[in-house]
């Protein structure tokens, strides 16, 4: 049996009394008070996560831009030192490796944030093919992440607004921290880098500041809702990114790993989409189950801010029009369902 | 609000997690405090329908949380004679009163010798000590 690895904040979990669980090889807090008050207070207020066990990759050199430009879907062009960019890595065949975000940090130095379970396939994929001039790092275990999130994050961490997808270097209660305006719940809010040694100190400092400590539960229910895609579920290496709704972070204009099926796939239209459903009767979807007439699940659950079975799912072209009916078989019983515009959940402003 | 925990005296145990309690030949089902907190907040309960039959030590029903399903194991046979249409409209009911007003189904019993099999309390938080 592999030991579980366990993040710098690992004995702050235990003491709230959180229900810790393996995930990608981690052990990691699923809730401590409950998925549901965490998941709200994300939504009203501000709740924060730890997201440490997700992977840091560096890319500097002089060909380090090219590099990237070579291997991600979206245009890095656009992103100038104090920038970020949502992007994907893709595979021969354009089915999705990753999705990550890319911060450009110099001009010949990125940080590349990926997913905790393919932290090393994604190091490996990028160094085997690093060019002269470029280097490869992976640079994970150096930094805990955490992740400050909702509508009074900012006002409750005492920062400024900033646009979304860009960084900068703040002091926050006397630690410094790479502030990312970035996030996975839909809300506004921050994601803190810091030397894993200051996590611990962090985490209380935003505790203290009135973060709602809150778990992996919440932080699927809370991206399902606005129809995040989570690697693995929805999107993988055999899933592309036009099928997946993710064209807008595919720069087709350019040369990059798989852009060539991913042309013939925009150009001849999918034969499958990825959408978002609302379940019209009682019943939670779940990741696998079928949608008859040729579809599958890919993420389910409860909403708790619509208080419905939501869910997402890849169905044949002619079934995915927003309000088309369908079908999902929760373990024999078909349910109906109704196909709904992405975000499923969006805040009435 | 989550119940404190507790497991009545009064009742039957299954090993599964299950209570009963037993009325002039007939039961009236629920699941134990230690399984509400295992599944978390409930949000979904899938009962089965009156006039169904339903056999011990068999799935007639389920409950779900955010995160996860659960089936939910009869401690006793018999014909299901009432849902709890409460718990139905509103499943955390069961998190806040598993013995109480969380209560899933009441059965006419069709082998009232199997209560025989079940645990007291002393037996179940015994169970409960060794997981």
């Amino acid at each position: 049996m592999q030991t579980l690895r366990q993040t710098p904040l690992h004995e702050r979990h235990r003491a709230l009394g959180a229900r810790l669980v393996p995930f990608a090889g981690w052990e990691m807090p699923v809730q401590y008070q409950g998925v549901i008050p965490e998941h709200r207070a994300v939504r009203t207020d501000c709740g924060v996560f730890d997201v440490s066990h997700m992977g840091e990759l560096e890319i500097e050199g002089p060909k380090a831009h090219e590099l990237l430009q070579s291997l991600l879907s979206n245009d890095l062009d656009k992103v100038e030192p104090g920038g970020a960019q949502y992007t994907l890595l893709t595979n021969e065949r354009g089915g999705i490796l990753d999705d990550l975000i890319a911060y450009r940090l110099e001009p010949g130095r990125y940080l590349l944030i990926v997913n905790a379970s393919n932290r090393e396939a994604d190091f490996r994929w990028l160094k085997e093919r690093e060019i002269r001039g470029s280097d490869v790092r992976d640079v994970s275990d150096d930094y805990a992440l955490l992740a400050v999130q909702g509508p009074r994050s900012i006002e409750r961490l005492g920062l400024d607004d900033a646009p979304p997808f860009t960084w900068a270097i703040h002091e926050l209660d006397g630690i410094e921290c790479m502030v990312n305006r970035t996030g996975y719940t839909g809300e506004r809010g921050v994601e803190l880098m810091v030397p894993a040694d200051d996590g611990a100190e962090l985490w209380d400092r935003v505790l203290e500041r009135g973060a709602v400590p809150c778990g992996l539960g919440a932080r699927d229910s809370l991206r399902l809702e606005v129809c995040y895609p989570l690697h693995g579920n929805d999107i993988g290496p055999d899933t592309d990114a036009i099928s997946a709704g993710l064209g807008w972070v595919c720069t087709l204009d350019k040369e990059f790993t798989g852009v060539a099926e991913l042309r013939r796939i925009k150009e001849q239209g999918p034969e499958r989409n990825l959408i978002a459903f609302v379940m019209a009767e009682p019943g939670i979807p779940r990741q696998g189950m079928a949608i008859p007439g040729g579809g599958e699940v890919t993420s389910g659950t409860h909403s708790p801010m619509l208080d419905v079975g939501i869910g997402m799912g890849y169905v044949p072209a002619e079934m995915a029009e927003p309000e088309s009916e369908l079908t999902i078989d929760i373990r024999g019983r078909d349910r109906r369902a109704r196909v709904v515009k992405k975000p499923i959940y969006k805040r009435e402003d | 609000m989550a119940a404190d925990e507790s497991y009545p005296e009064e009742l039957h145990y299954h090993r599964e997690h299950d209570w009963a309690r037993i009325e002039d030949g007939e039961a009236v089902l629920g699941i134990t405090w230690f399984a509400q907190d295992a599944l978390g907040e409930l949000v979904h309960y899938e009962p089965p329908e009156v006039g169904a039959t339903v056999s011990k030590d068999s799935s007639y029903g389920e409950v779900e949380s955010v995160k996860a399903v659960s089936e939910i194991i009869a401690p006793l046979s018999g014909e299901v004679i009432e849902v709890n249409k409460a718990v139905v409209d509103a499943p955390e009911t069961v998190n806040e009163d598993p013995y109480g007003d969380g209560w899933l189904i009441r059965i006419r019993l069709t082998q009232p010798g199997e209560s025989d099999d079940l645990l007291d309390v002393a037996a179940y938080r015994e169970l409960l000590a060794e997981q």
